[in-house]
């Protein structure tokens, strides 16, 4: 497998105003650049998968950033690096 | 590329059904530390262990991180200390090395302190196994194994008789604690040079310079898949169910080790397939045999559905990873697997039970309860008899087992943490004293006509 500089934000919990706002500019304030968003609400539960480009981010930063901005809304926010789903669901 | 419910599905398994890497275990051979003098001979296996595992737990910490999935626990594996002790002469030298050199790296255990004996014991494997109660006592995250019996070399029964009395002595000196030293002590028969699990783990003579061995874990993301794919589904169904999901559980393990192995530089070992339970609701291989259909693990037809729990994860998790070693088999430890506990306080699972439950998983008697006045002959028995299964069928079997001071049947032992506890269990009042005393070797098996 390739090296690659990807990583899956997920952020799954109750909608509200300005969730991909509030993780957009996260991201941005990272250098973390968005290369897909898929989103749902489900009967109040909003579903967001992002695919992300961290070459020029700092992941621990990134990620204490994600999860305390997770804490604030009430929402769980994870972001792993991408590696991790392509093992698990590819041969 | 990956789709939603792909990834939603990994999330879940990590967050839900308690997906984990049980453990990075990195194996340090110690040949280069052998030195007549105690002195040197310490500070050679401390700087040889601290250099080379000095950023073991930071890049498990940051590995963690990355990938989003807990690693339980980082660990080092040494060579056995009876070959690195045998020129000083005192191998408890190499006990308080290892235990400082595992505090100073942060590992929250170091094994290794290890003879190997199948066939027959050197002074410095019988002064290891002498003190093996100081050893157990006296440091905190030491753990021993001694390998007894191997299927070409048959059974030492001096060995075993004197495990069977260091088992009751560790015991003793440890009794403040209910015998919390017996748990850093696994006597084997086929140990494996590679297991990466504790408390078993040593760097085998026949290892390189350093490796990266790791240990997945998962129960509970294989009842789930089984709850949800194979509800009431023939036997294939299951065993199809259980390979798929133990694929995605090794690949896991081994991007795991092969991150680690680059960032550390250090060659990778391999991925141990073995699934390891925790006390944990939700994290226990007795509930998958439960959701098989059996009312309570240890209820007869256990011994099958383990059979073929152990084969299917064996056959899901080889593909998957590039080299498999180590114990690679279903764990049945009593205390840490809330199943088991359950199963064992209620009277549904005995050591009989259990004793043939481990002619078809990994690894043997684990983290049973006895009571205290159980003599040391007959703990040498239990110890034989699992090594002559292991011995027989080709096989790994240990024997990890607790004289609790003081306590008897209904008693019940408190590890905490990982380890649990432990109901006491009945063991046979009738003695093997004669028998033990004979010493000598039990001869190696025939390996073929086996008509």
């Amino acid at each position: 497998m390739e090296k690659k500089n990807t990583a899956v934000v997920t952020v799954v919990g109750n909608d509200t105003i300005g969730i991909i706002a509030r993780v957009s500019a996260a991201l941005a304030r990272h250098d973390a650049n968005i290369l897909d968003i898929s989103q749902t609400v489900l009967s109040g539960m909003f579903n967001m998968i992002m695919i992300v480009d961290i070459s020029l981010s700092r992941f621990a930063q990134l990620e204490e950033e994600l999860t305390q901005l997770g804490k604030e809304l009430g929402l769980q926010i994870r972001i792993q690096r991408s590696e991790i789903f392509d093992a698990m669901h590819r041969i | 590329m990956i789709n939603t419910s792909e990834i939603l599905q990994t999330v879940r398994m990590i967050t839900q059904e308690k997906l984990d890497i049980r453990t990075i275990t990195m194996g340090i051979s110690l040949y280069t530390c052998a030195h007549p003098d105690k002195n040197q001979l310490y500070t050679n296996i401390y700087d040889r262990i601290t250099k080379q595992a000095e950023h073991l737990v930071k890049t498990g910490e940051d590995l963690e991180r990355e990938f989003g999935i807990p690693i339980v626990n980082k660990r080092i594996s040494v060579t056995p200390a009876s070959l690195v002790a045998a020129a000083c002469g005192d191998p408890i030298v190499v006990a308080r090395a290892m235990d400082a050199a595992a505090k100073e790296t942060g590992v929250n255990y170091i094994g290794g302190y290890t003879a190997l004996v199948q066939k027959g014991m050197t002074a410095s494997d019988r002064a290891l196994i002498a003190s093996l109660p100081e050893a157990l006592s006296t440091t905190e995250r030491v753990c021993a194994s001694v390998n007894v019996a191997s299927t070409r070399a048959g059974i030492d029964m001096d060995a075993v008789r004197l495990c069977g009395q260091a088992v009751k002595d560790i015991a003793e000196a440890t009794r403040d604690t209910d015998a919390s030293g017996c748990m850093k002590l696994v006597v084997f028969a086929n140990a494996v040079e590679d297991n990466p699990f504790m408390a078993g783990a040593f760097h085998g003579p026949g290892e390189g310079d350093c490796c990266i061995n790791v240990g997945i874990s998962g129960p509970g993301v294989v009842k789930h898949a089984l709850e949800v794919e194979a509800k009431g589904q023939p036997f294939d169904v299951v065993a199809e169910t259980i390979k798929k999901t133990a694929f995605k559980i090794t690949r896991v393990g081994q991007l795991i080790a092969r991150e680690a192995s680059s960032r550390l530089g250090v060659p990778f070992g391999i991925v141990d397939l073995s699934l390891a339970p925790t006390p944990a609701m939700g994290d226990s291989v007795a509930h998958i045999l439960e959701e098989m259909g059996l009312e309570v693990c240890g209820c007869h037809g256990t011994t099958a559905a383990l059979a073929l729990l152990n084969d299917a994860v064996k056959k899901g998790g080889v593909l998957a990873s590039s080299h498999v070693g180590g114990l690679s088999g279903a764990f049945i430890p009593v205390s840490e697997d809330i199943g088991m506990i359950n199963a064992a306080a209620c009277g549904a699972l005995s050591l009989e039970k259990l004793e043939a439950m481990t002619c078809v998983c990994s690894v043997g008697l684990d983290m049973i309860a006895v009571p205290g006045d159980t003599p040391a002959s007959t703990i040498a028995a239990i110890i034989a008899d699992e090594a002559a299964i292991g011995m027989v069928n080709s096989k790994t079997t240990a024997v990890r087992i607790i004289p609790a001071p003081g306590k008897g049947v209904g008693d019940e032992v408190e590890f905490g943490g990982l380890f649990g506890r432990a109901p006491i269990m009945r063991v046979s009042p009738y003695s093997a004293e004669e028998f033990i005393a004979r010493g000598g070797r039990i001869p190696a098996p025939l390996q073929s006509l086996k008509n």
